[in-house]
């Protein structure tokens, strides 16, 4: 609390803080040195909590028998293109429901929530079927527009709550100088919520790096896998190799954990203000 | 079909009228400029929520209504022949089948495991997260990391991490003297119930300490000297102001949490893929195992029993979202901007 700190207190707060921090950062700290042993030295005792004999074979193994450079590019590529797209449909309709007042709008806002509320996972089988007709089954394309659907409703909700922060009279002098509304919101308004917008693409890149049950539904060719499939795949079979997983699992985490470090602050803003996590 | 329908629902939705009273432009602009420039908004509205609307339409609501008659089908991808409409047969299915009690104990069991002691560490953060010390901003971005790793992956790293054999945290345990054999901990469902709750509480507790934490910060400081000189202690400034007034925010965020960890199959499905003997599957997990083996009317009907769960909570938080209205003392930074519906 906010009152005085007695010595006692100080030394409880700060044992049980660190012992969080440790709790949190061991399952990252685990991963990493079990990704770094020599593969035979996974399996041996006594555990040793260091990578005695320091190997990169579980990583060169991953892109040797395993491909995982592949479903690295595929992921890469359909989050990437995924997000941005999302990111840029979801500032228009941002835009509009932070600035307009109409007749539809609290039904398209609820619309757009209930989707939070109900998973994505939960029309697995239509949607599949949806998508056969439409030829997109097994098809990147495919992916990056379901993925597009599935990164609006949160991202507009963010996006809304970072538009509001800016004063209207900021279009509204660009438009007074002749710039369409559109101009207005690209030459103007984009450059002053430039790290808003940022942080609502890296959080679509990172939802869509991260999901598994639709691509898993969708993607079945090895040559289309993205990396969550591939990992699917890695612990569906009899005995898991866990030094590839581990290496594996080190290579897909670290690039998200690096852009959350680089938003963290934006996103806990987009989080507080939406709520949501999608 | 909503597909067509949410678009052009925006068109129709011509008369914008600006948010805060539309200012007389120009004074004397006359009625013809004015609904000029009305419709021009209309437009303006209608283009920018297309793309968005028919997105979402197309891929998110169109299946989502599509599959709600196939629970009343016979569905089944391995034979197609018949796919005649059978009334409530699925949903007797997923009744009657002898998964379904574990089922439903395991949802009720991950939900309230995960979201108590997620609440109870999340709130101790936020409290001693609240006065400043040296590093506090490093802290908060290095507990805040688990948050970029998907629930799937914190399944397959805590199931390393749980491994019987190999196992660190039964090496830990031996180390420190807690056990003196080895425990299979995912080979039995009790022990691995326990084990997936580890891994959520891990995951789960720094979305509390955050949200919590935006909300403390929204307490006057006055409040706690008031306190302090009527002579209250520790426990009692926590219980009568604290809590009262951080509480909008304690609600909506357990409420939210419900709903979000009831959703949540990925963790489970990457530390135990609902295993041993579909003995750890909650309602989504099992679901999507249904899903994969091809029943589509089956998973249909689970589909709808969830989504009429989730309605109901959906609506109870919305409420309590709506119920604290303007100039709320309880509502904080976190909980003022909860989702504005």
């Amino acid at each position: 609390m906010i009152g005085k700190e007695t010595t006692a207190g100080r030394a409880a707060k700060f044992t049980f803080l660190g012992l969080w921090l440790v709790f949190s950062l061991f399952p990252l700290y685990w991963i990493t040195v079990t990704s770094l042993k020599d593969p035979g030295d996974i399996f041996s005792f006594p555990i040793s909590y260091w990578p005695e004999n320091f190997s990169l074979e579980n990583y060169q193994g991953l892109f040797g028998k395993a491909d995982f450079g592949t479903y690295l590019v595929n992921s890469l590529v359909v989050s990437a293109v995924a997000g941005a797209v999302a990111t840029a449909i979801s500032t228009l309709s941002a835009y509009v429901l932070a600035r307009f007042e109409f007749r539809s709008k609290s039904a398209l806002l609820m619309a757009f929530l209930v989707t939070q509320m109900i998973p994505s996972f939960i029309a697995l089988g239509p949607l599949y079927l949806l998508m056969t007709d439409l030829q997109l089954v097994d098809n990147r394309l495919g992916l990056m527009l379901v993925y597009i659907a599935v990164c609006i409703p949160f991202c507009t909700v963010m996006l809304r709550g970072f538009f509001e922060n800016v004063p209207d009279a900021l279009e509204e002098a660009a438009m007074i100088d002749g710039l369409s509304r559109l101009g207005a919101l690209i030459k103007v308004l984009l450059p002053v919520m430039r790290p808003g917008i940022v942080a609502a693409f890296i959080f679509n890149f990172v939802n869509c790096w991260n999901e598994l049950f639709l691509s898993v539904t969708l993607m079945n060719s090895d040559e289309n896998k993205t990396v969550p499939t591939a990992l699917n795949g890695f612990i569906s079979s009899f005995n898991i190799d866990w030094g590839s997983m581990s290496a594996a699992a080190v290579l897909t985490i670290l690039p998200t954990m690096v852009l959350f470090a680089f938003a963290s602050r934006h996103i806990v803003q987009g989080l507080t203000a939406g709520a949501v996590k999608g | 079909m909503s597909g067509t329908s949410t678009p052009t629902s925006g068109v129709t939705a011509a008369p914008s009228v600006r948010k805060e009273g539309a200012p007389p432009r120009g004074g004397t602009g006359g009625g013809r400029r004015r609904r000029d420039f009305t419709t021009r908004r209309g437009l303006v509205v209608a283009a920018f929520m297309a793309p968005a609307a028919v997105f979402v339409a197309l891929f998110t609501y169109y299946p989502m209504i599509a599959g709600s008659q196939m629970a009343f089908r016979n569905w089944n991808l391995t034979d197609l022949t018949d796919t005649s409409w059978v009334g409530f047969k699925n949903f007797r299915e997923v009744f009657t089948d002898p998964a379904w009690g574990t089922v439903l104990g395991n949802t009720a069991l991950w939900v309230v495991g995960s979201i108590v002691p997620q609440l109870v560490i999340g709130f101790a953060l936020a409290l001693w997260l609240r006065r400043r010390f040296r590093l506090r901003g490093l802290y908060q971005a290095l507990i805040f990391f688990p948050w970029a790793i998907s629930g799937f992956l914190i399944g397959i790293l805590f199931r390393w991490m749980f491994n019987s054999e190999f196992g660190v945290v039964n090496d830990l345990l031996q180390k420190a003297g807690l056990i003196d054999e080895p425990v299979a901990w995912l080979a039995d469902p009790d022990t691995a119930m326990i084990a997936v709750l580890v891994a959520n509480v891990w995951y789960g507790v720094t979305f509390f300490a955050i949200m919590i934490l935006a909300a403390l910060q929204s307490i006057p400081d006055e409040l706690y000297e008031a306190a302090a000189l009527d002579g209250a202690g520790k426990a009692r400034t926590l219980f009568r102001i604290t809590i009262p007034y951080i509480r909008v925010t304690l609600v909506l965020t357990v409420l939210l949490r419900v709903i979000w960890i009831f959703n949540f199959p990925d963790l489970i499905f990457g530390m135990t893929g609902g295993g041993p003997n579909d003995e750890t599957h909650i309602v989504t997990t099992w679901m999507i195992k249904i899903t994969q083996q091809g029943d589509y009317g089956k998973a249909s009907a689970l589909g709808l029993l969830v989504v009429a769960v989730l309605l109901v909570f959906a609506t109870f938080f919305l409420t309590a979202t709506r119920e604290r209205g303007g100039g709320r003392r309880g509502a904080g930074r976190g909980g003022k901007r909860g989702v504005r519906a």
